[in-house]
């Protein structure tokens, strides 16, 4: 729709309506907006670039809006930046182990219950939909999902306090809010990533200290 | 010739590796700090890369388009990740998955190259398992595997349906960590518009910011080019729609030379396209196609609704043209005989450029639920899309363009014919031949950047230690940045009528209708003139409206689009001068009786490898021979 848009725009010489976008299948986790007053469009479970216009009636207005939060500051039109969220991710969230020294893969066995929690939680694809749901701008949902993958792997056990401390800090320091467990974040999340990470994330970090 | 060197060690193929590791020169400590290296791209090989370069201590410069590294396309890989593990004994090994790769590419492929890839594979899944990335597991801990297309073991390790997108933001998460001990410097972004060459080394790049239009120097020792493929030249591709081909372009400009551009892997079941503006071809798992039958209506333009067509009025081509494989023929088969009976009229939906994936027989004799187990995310994914049910009616589908196994020649060291300029992952051509195998482009692109790129580097490396850090107010620079400035200036000034991707959308029905999946002649040559007006009539009317010194989405994409319009000569250029049918190009003057691809190994066992001779001239064609010393070349079939 949105292409479609601009397409017009452009051929009545005025300027394009910038958006950000890439994969158009919702892997990648760039595109993003209000749509009707819900991130990401009012059907749940389903990216900006998945929402089709047969959600729509004919001749219905529709209000976009980019994200709100004071840590995604607007760039342009419906573009604002996320990096805040690169940041968090480079103060912990990896696993310190350099090329060449990982052990043979099957040497550390895991329990496929916590194989495939754990895959339930990495699938966040860092939109920034939970933040802009949240009255408090909280990034709780976002560190929650990345903080629980590696809490249950043995492979992220070893440095599970440093990691939760950084990121959490780091989260602070950008400016998110906190959560107050309002629930908007799970209920917008395209990824259908659960609140139930944001209560192992507090476990995590009242055990780091 | 004598300008191709391929480096390829002496010694048995299984010792080649070896012995280039035992062999290659190193660089001291201390002085990896003071080399620095640039590497353009995030993706599963870049990523990858720059990690580990950081890790040994070099100073990195890592740049990408999207507003976050986690965003590159290796995002969206589906189905899994080979390695030759042998896990579950059912007798894989490092040699297997050599010649199934080697067999896979239709012997286009060079063997040293493949070889090692398969060599590095195991090392690739212990780093992603250390790394954190979340595998499917079996019951008592260990790693899953799962079968895929044109093999006959179980290799493929998977996360779901989304592989990719794990394995992605498992490189990611090193990358973070290398970026905050300060080894990497990440620049988001950033288009590469220009590669810098000093002395006719590979020296720096020229950049755009994205955000604020500013032009940018970066200076290394050394350039690391890991862009992807070209897929989105049809412009409707499974592709992200901002892949684009310009920095290996520009590098191909600059000399470094191109290889088999026309190998292009078409893709039989994805999304078809259902309107006009749609931009996207989502891509569905060829594991549909275990228990989906594929059909037509018998008649042409039958308008009634699939589930009201009788069985015995339904064509069901694959298995009426392929008994043996039916369903299961490869891709590149599948994708030629849905194309063919949508050309004669029979396709389905309403621009009847579909066939029908239908899973109503599985579901009756299998039952729901075990159909739901099998595929039940990607049934949501293709409603989700549609807005139709696959449990209630057939899926429409349609092949679209996909993977390029073609790319930048590159040398067993993965460096190109620039001196200095490496290209991993995608972006070269070395590994998949003319066709590639299902999960083995995440295995070769982790391979690029974690454990090969790593030592060949060095091997250039260490004869650069006498070269003070790279300075950026030399002419060199200048001459560069003004080039590519001229080039953003001449694009906004034209002030037609047309938007960028209305040219694109063009010259992707060119491309689709005369170079895709079957080629000829004639075809061919009316693309090349289609396409040689189409470029005049863009530089004449193009409409980019705003300035180059602001955030503008539409000159950016002005600018891959004029270099798509070169590059697809050069595609069409190559898939003429191949007169030969193998792997995913089709020449429909070689065929069989039957209709099989028919390969000519006297006359075109080669690589393609083409310099760019300068605005105007034409191409001049270096064949790299390729020599099997441990596979025997043999033909593939289907029936």
């Amino acid at each position: 729709m949105l292409d479609a848009l601009n397409k017009k725009l452009i051929e009545a010489n005025n300027d394009p309506v910038a958006f950000d976008h890439d994969c158009r299948e919702g892997i990648c986790g760039s595109c993003g907006m209000f749509i009707n007053g819900h991130p990401h469009g009012p059907v749940s479970a389903i990216t900006t670039c998945h929402l089709s216009m047969r959600y729509f009636k004919d001749g219905e207005t529709i209000w976009i809006e980019p994200w709100r939060a004071k840590p995604f500051p607007v760039i342009k039109d419906l573009i604002v930046d996320r990096s805040a969220f690169d940041k968090i991710q480079t103060a912990g969230g990896f696993i310190s182990v350099n090329t060449g020294a990982a052990p043979e893969a099957n040497s550390i066995p895991v329990k496929k219950k916590n194989a495939d929690e754990a895959f339930d939680s990495s699938i966040c694809i860092g939109c920034g939909a939970c933040v802009a749901a949240c009255k408090n701008a909280s990034a709780m949902l976002f560190v929650s999902a990345k903080i629980s993958q590696f809490a249950l792997l043995p492979q992220g056990r070893v440095e599970a306090k440093d990691r939760v401390r950084a990121m959490v800090e780091k989260m602070d320091e950008l400016g998110f809010g906190n959560c107050s467990n309002t629930g908007a974040c799970e209920a917008e999340c395209p990824k259908e990533i659960k609140l139930t990470n944001i209560a192992r994330l507090n476990r995590e970090y009242y055990k780091a200290y | 010739m004598e300008k191709l060197n391929s480096k390829i060690p002496d010694g048995p193929l299984s010792q080649k590796w070896i012995k280039f590791k035992a062999s290659s020169k190193l660089v001291n400590p201390a002085n990896k700090k003071k080399l620095e290296i640039i590497v353009v791209g995030t993706g599963l090989s870049g990523a990858s890369a720059a990690s580990a370069l950081g890790e040994l201590g070099y100073s990195v410069k890592n740049f990408c388009y999207q507003d976050s590294p986690r965003r590159a396309h290796s995002v969206a890989a589906q189905g899994g990740i080979n390695a030759a593990k042998n896990y579950p004994n059912d007798g894989d090994s490092v040699y297997r998955l050599f010649h199934d790769m080697i067999k896979g590419g239709d012997y286009r492929a060079r063997e040293a190259n493949v070889y090692r890839a398969a060599e590095v594979s195991n090392q690739v899944i212990d780093h992603f398992a250390a790394l954190g990335v979340p595998f499917a597991r079996d019951y008592g801990g260990t790693l899953d595997t799962r079968s895929f297309g044109g093999v006959q073991v179980s290799r493929t390790f998977y996360a779901k349906g989304q592989t990719g997108q794990q394995c992605l933001l498992g490189c990611y998460s090193s990358l973070n960590r290398q970026i905050k001990k300060g080894n990497v410097k990440m620049f988001p972004r950033r288009e590469m518009l220009d590669l810098v060459l000093i002395n006719g080394k590979a020296r720096g790049i020229i950049t755009r910011n994205l955000i604020t239009g500013e032009i940018e120097r970066h200076g290394a020792h050394a350039v690391v080019l890991a862009t992807g493929g070209y897929g989105t030249i049809y412009y409707l591709s499974t592709l992200a729609v901002s892949s684009n081909a310009s920095a290996a372009w520009k590098a191909h400009k600059r000399g470094a030379f191109f290889a088999n551009p026309g190998f292009i892997q078409i893709h039989p079941t994805c999304v078809p396209q259902l309107n006009e503006f749609q931009s996207k071809l989502t891509l569905m798992s060829e594991s549909l196609r275990n228990d989906g039958r594929v059909w037509v209506p018998e008649v042409s333009g039958d308008k009634r609704p699939a589930n009201d067509i009788p069985e015995e009025e339904r064509d069901y081509f694959l298995e009426r043209r392929y008994p043996a494989f039916g369903n299961l023929v490869p891709r590149d088969v599948a994708s030629r005989a849905a194309k063919e009976r949508c050309d004669a009229g029979y396709g389905v939906g309403e621009t009847k450029l579909a066939v029908y994936l239908d899973f109503r027989d599985a579901i009756k004799n299998q039952g729901k639920k075990a159909i739901e187990n099998k595929y039940g995310n990607l049934f949501e994914m293709y409603k989700t899309i549609t807005g139709s049910d696959p449990y209630d009616e057939p899926m429409r589908i349609y092949p679209a363009g996909h993977y390029t196994m073609g790319g930048l020649w590159v040398d067993y060291e993965l460096m190109t014919t620039i001196p200095g300029l490496y290209a991993i992952g995608e972006a070269n051509f070395s590994d998949h031949g003319a066709n590639r195998l299902g999960a083995s482009s995440l295995m070769q692109a982790a391979g690029d950047g974690y454990f090969i790129l790593p030592y060949t580097i060095s091997n250039y490396l260490a004869d650069q230690i006498r070269i003070p850090k790279i300075l950026t107010d030399v002419p060199e620079f200048d001459e560069t940045q003004k080039s590519a400035v001229e080039r953003l200036n001449k694009l906004i000034s034209i002030k037609g009528k047309q938007t960028a991707s209305s040219f694109h959308k063009r010259l992707g029905k060119i491309m689709w209708d005369h170079v895709g999946m079957a080629r000829n002649e004639k075809g061919l040559s009316k693309a090349l003139e289609l396409i040689k007006e189409l470029q005049a009539e863009f530089w004449r009317d193009l409409n980019v409206p705003g300035s180059i010194n602001e955030l503008n989405q539409e000159l950016e994409k002005a600018g891959r689009v004029a270099d798509y319009f070169e590059l697809a000569q050069l595609l069409i250029t190559d898939a003429l001068n191949r007169k030969e049918s193998c792997g995913a190009h089709f020449r429909e003057e070689f065929q069989t009786p039957d209709g099989e691809a028919s390969r000519n190994d006297n006359e075109y066992a080669y690589v393609s490898v083409w310099e760019y001779a300068g605005e105007g001239n034409p191409y001049i064609l270096h064949k790299e021979e390729l020599k099997f010393e441990e596979v025997e070349m043999k033909v593939r079939s289907y029936k």
